[in-house]
């Protein structure tokens, strides 16, 4: 939990090494943290100016709401995210990766709760979670879930009356699941300490790899209901404690790019010294 | 030829990097049990970077389509290609000796 275990570097794959993801040309892509979706004038314009600088090959919007610069060679990733001057999406880990959301309450003539709200507090307290298989959430202002709440990893949808339904075990990749209501809560907080406890179970009860909705299959939303909504094991102070710790020990991992972590992380090759 | 390609403490424990020699690219592999190993820096299968592959026991599994290597062979664990490998030593002074045909 938290930091108390050895990080064996070589133990990680290669994305989780140079915090991007490889491509098949052994160039990087270069994902940034855009919670929510929201994104900014400044913003759009440093990204745009970065893309200029480096003549990156192609900028993709992704179905995560982020954008991607694709094509970035290992060398220059320390460079483009200093001149990005933002975290790291974790678009290339097994980790909670994003929170998607539609306008919810801001603008939207429909919107029964604030989407945009609940996501961005979402990603200011999961990111970077290392977990067993990656994380992809979703909130939605409505039931007419414009941003995919409900085939999530976990989601969560505002309904009538101020409420918010809590999904989990959704998917809508390889594998294809509606996610299991898990419960109907009041408020952000409350959506947040569910989604924490459910995680922080997932992380300790999962097998390497698996993604909620085959865990969530497995164990049964019942058995998962009990434990992480009804306490049925006494275990949830000390799940709530322990995802406490992780949250607490968040650091940006493209912060190497001043110091790096191992000899030569970004060098392509290394030069003959004779 | 041998050649010398710099400090064994330039590659992290556990991990591989790629040179660049006379023309050729290598990959470089230094185990966590201290054994070394240098081949062709790119899978036969997609052109992959060995290098970025993940080390374990004298088997190299390649970063994009996972096939496995034993660096002592170069064979193919789980595929029917090999890899080219170098004869590769650590000299008393800690450098990294590679011998090239």
């Amino acid at each position: 939990m938290g930091g108390e275990y050895v990080d064996e570097r070589d133990a990680r794959f290669i994305n989780d090494r140079v915090h991007a993801n490889i491509q098949k040309d052994a160039t990087f892509s270069v994902i940034p943290q855009i919670p929510g979706g929201v994104t900014s004038v400044a913003q759009l314009r440093r990204i745009a100016d970065v893309a200029e600088k480096y003549n990156v090959p192609l900028v993709k919007l992704t179905g995560g709401q982020r954008i991607d610069l694709v094509g970035i060679p290992r060398e220059e990733l320390p460079q483009v995210w200093r001149d990005l001057d933002m975290p790291s999406g974790f678009a290339y880990a097994k980790r909670y990766r994003t929170c998607k959301s539609c306008i919810g309450t801001d603008y939207c003539r429909y919107g029964l709760g604030d989407s945009m709200g609940l996501a961005t507090v979402i990603e200011a307290r999961f990111q970077g979670l290392e977990t067993p298989g990656k994380l992809k959430l979703a909130t939605a202002g409505c039931p007419r879930n414009c941003s995919e709440a409900m085939v999530k990893d976990l989601g969560a949808v505002a309904v009538e009356g101020g409420k918010w339904e809590v999904y989990v075990g959704g998917a809508a990749g390889a594998h294809v699941r509606k996610g299991d209501l898990l419960c109907t809560v009041d408020t952000h907080e409350q959506v947040l300490l569910i989604a924490g406890r459910f995680i922080q179970y997932y992380r300790e009860n999962a097998k390497y790899l698996e993604r909620t909705y085959g865990f969530v299959e497995r164990m049964g939303v019942e058995k998962v209901r009990a434990v992480v909504v009804n306490d049925s094991e006494g275990i949830a102070e000390r799940l709530d404690q322990a995802l406490q710790s992780s949250v607490d020990a968040y650091r940006d991992p493209w912060l190497e790019a001043v110091t790096p972590a191992t000899p030569n992380q970004f060098a392509s090759h290394l030069p003959i010294v004779q | 030829m041998q050649v010398t390609l710099g400090p064994l403490s330039a590659i992290p424990e556990g991990e591989g990097r790629t040179f660049a020699v006379a023309g050729q690219r290598l990959a470089v592999f230094r185990g966590r049990d201290g054994a070394v190993f240098a081949t062709q820096a790119e899978c036969p299968h997609r052109q992959g970077p060995l290098a970025d592959g993940l080390l374990g026991n004298g088997t190299l599994i390649c970063p994009l389509h996972s096939l496995k290597f034993d660096l002592k062979t170069g064979k193919a664990l789980n595929g029917d290609c090999s890899l080219q490998t170098y004869p590769l030593e650590v000299s008393a002074a800690g450098q990294l000796l590679v011998e090239l045909a």
